[in-house]
């Protein structure tokens, strides 16, 4: 079946890596971002303040370009199944075509319906109505992370099939298939990390104003609602994470041991803090471990033998680095994220966070931990799922599109690498100039020419397209 | 239910093709305009449904894989690289209506990039169309061609007739939307549009039958499929009169006319094969297990939902584009 030139097939695999690595960080945010809208548009009705209301404009300006961008980056995603991977869509496409149907359908049906009415609603629909909405929006990107993490825990932790003769996956029984064990822990995981994104998004925003004197009211309710936000949901977000990686060490063991670092078999087992593995002599270098430690995280006692990747057949085992290097980035943000989380929601009950500059400093410069960590956090799950596509059931070697040949799958990649450069280069450049403009008050957005359901475009506080003789800065 | 997905899907393409055919037209004409003032009409007259338009091949794509994913493995490593060449366009043209009112200085790069995007995508389309028509190698349920398999004379032929078409469509649209100076450019475009169409259709029928394509021995044993190329004849005489009389809001339906009876005359042909003449729609489809999953909730709830909401839209943002001097 593997006629596939080993070079395409790596090339593919970094080209979804890419493609979906780029994707992945709209959706980290725009989770987070659709429940915190919410959240401020709940505040406005409730106690009428208006600062809810000035933030709640502000963010909905930046949520509109970041949505946009990961909808566009999305569409190639779900186009890539059948391009590189044909094998895999024409296998498990009875089972993984109706999962990734199911999102899209969602995606474009709620998500794109209730946007509409979020960004030119806002005058036409009573305030209530536009809380629904809010909530709507949130719902739906919510709906959506769950149906892509049904889909990628059934091909961590593929249950509720049967295999034709031909290799078709063919479902027996959809509710193994959508209530996976692996699921009820990976997707809190996955909406947690987008709401931690969130939340240091918008502290590391306020700390930025507060430091630059601007907007210093909207600045500070940013970094104190963001950080005690994220002071309560970092040690959930970790306990959560904890339970991932018991799920990981049951059924995965192969990656567990790769995480770990873990070579051989180990009677009770210690916890390896750093290593740099050396895969060629099967072994880790400068390593540095706790004893006993190990054996504690893994099975939660002092005795329990922990298995090493030495114990799996070469052709089984995933790569060691990756998952290594990117755990222990992941669980090092989320360290850093606690530690700013709890002391800033500490330093903001009293009046101690305009003159801790310092601390705002590094609130500011904490922007991209959330980001990291989710992104380490799936280099963790999808490299140390390999040499799986579907774990034990379908090798990557045998999921990729079997005659792609490295000239044409190399032309490819430049091309949509270059074009996500290029969009995603300008896209966060006009988030930068909105996020630098601040919460200024906007005059209304005209409403002509724009359409409700904008599921494609790029909304935001673009001058619209019957007013150009404003553009400029 | 198998018979139920697959007028899902050919619902959800001929859909596709009317509505985005007119703006990816409207992107192909998009050069032609003489000043600022009328690209930002052509403009208006598609910003608020393009990216509802385009909802629907995303809405065809996933009903392919949810239910037929053999042909959805097939078609889409079978057009590997022109595939790209079409996303690559779609991100480009979408990108291109927001961004070239928020540059500063990067406008004209937006507006190639919406240029080059509309051809793309049409000309790819196109070539899809023609490719799947003379055939597409198949072996053991897998592509079994080349990577360059899709582009023969032919196809490539095929790919120029849509972007003439689509181009009709699209200066059609903007004639029954706009007035005075965008208007007049629509008329101007317009006659030489409907001839080089013309002589396609003409060109494109006269070489099928020296290829031999298998598909014409379909329309001797289905004598009744001839009504749709009847039907087509009639709409493109309504079109000819239509743009003689200048009767603007009469232009794009028979337009849509002459598609819907291409559409026709095709699907009626391949049926029950889905793709000609190597895979019926049995043959592609997912087990039963699969499509009632899907029917539950995407075929009972989601797309009705979504056809209303185009159909509001389209409501919503009926009439002409009023000029907004500020």
């Amino acid at each position: 079946m593997t006629t596939m030139d080993m070079t395409a097939l790596l090339l593919s695999r970094i080209q979804f890596a890419f493609t979906i690595s780029f994707h992945i960080i709209f959706p980290a945010f725009t989770i987070g971002l659709a429940a915190w809208l919410t959240f401020l548009e709940a505040c406005h009705l409730l106690t009428g303040e208006h600062i809810y209301r000035r933030l709640s404009d502000f963010w909905l300006k930046i949520f509109a370009v970041a949505f946009g961008l990961g909808v566009v980056s999305g569409i190639v995603m779900a186009f890539q199944f059948g391009t590189n991977w044909s094998e895999l869509s024409r296998r498990t496409g009875p089972i993984q075509g109706p999962l990734l149907g199911y999102e899209s359908f969602t995606a474009f049906a709620l998500e794109a319906a209730f946007f509409g009415v979020l960004m030119f609603g806002r005058d036409r629909v009573p305030r209530w109505a536009y809380l629904v909405a809010c909530l709507m929006v949130a719902l739906g990107t919510s709906l959506s992370a769950f149906w892509i993490m049904v889909n990628n825990s059934w091909m961590q932790y593929p249950t509720g099939f049967s295999l034709t003769p031909d290799g078709i996956f063919v479902p027996v029984d959809w509710s193994a298939i959508i209530f996976n064990q692996a699921v009820w822990t990976r997707f809190p995981h996955m909406i947690l990390a987008a709401y931690v994104t969130s939340a240091f998004c918008v502290a590391a925003t306020g700390a930025w104003y507060m430091l630059r004197g601007k907007a210093v009211q909207e600045g500070r309710a940013m970094v104190a609602m963001g950080l005690r936000l994220a002071a309560i949901l970092v040690p959930v977000q970790i306990g959560v994470g904890h339970l991932v990686g018991d799920f990981v060490h049951d059924r995965q063991p192969a990656k567990f041991a790769a995480i770990e670092g873990r070579w051989n078999d180990q009677q009770p087992a210690s916890e390896i803090l750093f290593a740099v593995p050396d895969p060629a002599a099967e072994r880790n270098r400068l390593e540095v471990a706790v004893p006993y430690l190990g054996s504690i995280i893994g099975s939660l006692s002092l005795t329990s033998n922990e298995v090493g990747i030495r114990s799996f057949p070469p052709q089984d085992r995933p790569p060691i680095a990756v998952p290594f290097f990117a755990f222990r980035a992941m669980v090092g943000c989320g360290l850093l994220m606690l530690a700013i989380a709890w002391f800033g929601a500490w330093l903001s009950f009293g009046d101690r966070l305009p003159k801790a500059r310092l601390f705002l400093a590094a609130t500011a410069l904490s922007f991209p931990l959330g980001f990291v960590a989710t992104l380490t956090g799936w280099f963790t799950a999808e490299v140390g799922r390999q040499p799986w596509t579907v774990y034990g059931q379908l090798r990557t070697a045998d999921a990729a599109t079997p005659f792609l040949s490295t000239h044409e799958v190399a032309a490819t990649f430049v091309l949509i690498a270059s074009i996500y450069m290029l969009i995603f280069g300008f896209g966060v450049l006009y988030i930068y100039r909105l996020l630098r403009a601040g919460p200024v008050p906007t005059p209304a957005i005209s409403l002509h020419g724009t359409n409700p359901s904008r599921p494609l475009s790029l909304p935001g506080a673009s001058p619209g397209a019957s007013r150009p003789a404003e553009i400029g800065e | 239910m198998v018979e139920f997905w697959a007028a899902v899907l050919a619902l959800a393409i001929l859909l596709y093709i009317l509505l985005d055919g007119f703006d990816l037209g409207v992107g192909m004409l998009f050069p032609f305009a003489r000043s600022e003032a009328e690209r930002r009409r052509m403009l208006a007259s598609i910003a608020p449904v393009w990216d509802g338009n385009e909802t629907w091949l995303v809405v065809a794509a996933a009903t392919l894989f949810g239910a037929f994913p053999a042909v959805f493995s097939i078609v889409l490593s079978a057009f590997y690289l022109p595939l790209f060449i079409l996303l690559a366009g779609l991100i480009l043209r979408g990108v291109a209506f927001e961004f070239r009112y928020k540059a500063t200085t990067s406008r004209p790069l937006w507006d190639a990039g919406f240029v080059a995007g509309s051809y793309a995508v049409a000309f790819v389309q196109g070539t899809a169309v023609g490719a799947i028509v003379q055939g597409i190698p198949i072996a053991h349920g897998m592509f079994a061609g080349s990577a360059f398999s899709w582009a023969s004379p032919f196809s490539l032929f095929c790919g120029l007739g849509l972007c003439i078409g689509y181009a009709l469509m699209g200066a059609c649209w903007m004639a029954g939307k706009s007035d005075a100076p965008l208007r007049d450019f629509c008329f101007r475009v317009l006659p030489g549009l409907v001839i080089a169409l013309g002589v396609f259709l003409v060109a494109v029928f006269i070489w099928s039958l020296l290829l031999r394509l298998p598909v014409l021995h379909r329309w001797i044993e289905r004598p009744v499929l001839l009504l749709c190329p009847l039907l087509g004849a009639v709409a493109f005489l309504g079109l000819i009169v239509a743009i003689r009389r200048g009767r603007d809001r009469f232009l794009f339906a028979a337009a849509a006319v002459i598609f819907v009876a291409a559409f026709a005359t095709l699907a009626g042909s391949f049926l029950p094969y889905m793709l000609p003449f190597s895979m019926t729609i049995w043959q592609a489809a997912s087990p039963s297990s699969s499509l009632t999953f899907l029917f539950w909730g995407a075929g009972v709830f989601v797309l009705p939902l979504t056809l209303a909401y185009t159909l509001i839209v389209y409501f919503v943002f009926r009439g002409r584009i009023v000029e907004h001097e500020d």
